[in-house]
């Protein structure tokens, strides 16, 4: 039974970190569900697999909760699924993060700059070619 | 004993069948490219693998009050995931994450431009048949959405 165990054990992690890959891979919020939905059911399988395991009945009340509320939440998000843009769903790397960050600063301090130079000379009249 | 080592075996069986579905599913969500073959490949586990893996943990237990708890969750299961692959799937449909082309069969994209063109024909003609526009009118968009 042991061995079982093991073989059990290892076929649902093995499935349960796939499914998670597609939570981070997938592109939209839908296909994230779809892999949510995986994990919940490697999730029953695994407790399935220590009640079988250690013979004991304490975590099948567990099942009868995770059977009964697991659709709660793929109901809940395509409820208020949207049409999302391309690319909008992906995961970004840390450097098209820092690059957008930079971005971001320069144009801030482009503003603050305008507005410093307005503040010092009042800013210039009308008709006045630079 | 022999009875015993029989049930054990069976229930060993059970067990490594379920947790092969288990792995399937994810193999399949990993590797499926659009969202139907995903929740096709997600359903797998949800029912079929549950059910295999709970009657094993049924026959290891060999109690009855566990055994009727464990139908509960059989029971509950088969009531919530349909709901949720149809929701999934019906989002997926509205947001434009289904490739209609690839369908052999689309009844849901023919009873929408059959429920549009209804539409059409009932405000070219709505003076004429009062009644009848009247009832249908209120139904046809319902189902056009």
């Amino acid at each position: 039974m042991t061995i079982v165990a093991i073989v059990c054990v290892t076929l649902i992690a093995v499935g349960a970190v796939l499914a998670l890959v597609r939570v981070e891979r997938g592109p939209s919020m839908l296909d994230r569900t779809v892999g949510l939905d995986v994990f919940t059911a490697a999730l029953v399988g695994a407790i399935a697999i220590e009640a079988a395991y250690s013979q004991r009945v304490e975590t099948v009340p567990l099942l009868v909760v995770l059977s009964l509320v697991g659709f709660v939440s793929s109901v809940t998000i395509s409820r208020f699924a949207a049409v999302e843009p391309q690319g909008e769903g992906r995961v970004r790397t840390a450097e098209e993060i820092a690059a957008e960050d930079a971005e971001r600063m320069a144009e801030q301090e482009r503003e603050r700059e305008m507005l410093r130079d307005s503040d010092q000379d009042g800013g210039r009249p009308d008709g006045v070619v630079r | 004993m022999t009875a015993e080592v029989v049930r054990d075996v069976v229930a060993a069986v059970l067990l490594l069948l379920g947790a092969f579905l288990v792995f399937v599913a994810g193999l399949g969500v990993a590797r499926f490219d659009t969202l139907l073959g995903r929740m096709h490949a997600a359903t797998k586990p949800q029912v079929l693998g549950l059910i295999l893996l709970l009657a094993g943990v049924g026959l290891r237990l060999g109690s009855w009050p566990t055994a009727g708890m464990l139908l509960l969750v059989v029971i509950f299961q088969l009531f919530t995931a349909p709901v949720a692959a149809h929701m999934v799937g019906r989002a997926g449909f509205r947001t434009g994450k289904v490739d209609t082309s690839k369908l052999e069969i689309d009844d849901l994209s023919t009873d929408e431009a059959a429920a549009r063109e209804a539409v059409v024909v009932e405000d070219s003609g709505a003076d004429g048949s009062a009644p009848d526009a009247a009832t249908s009118d209120s139904d046809a968009p319902d189902s056009a959405r």
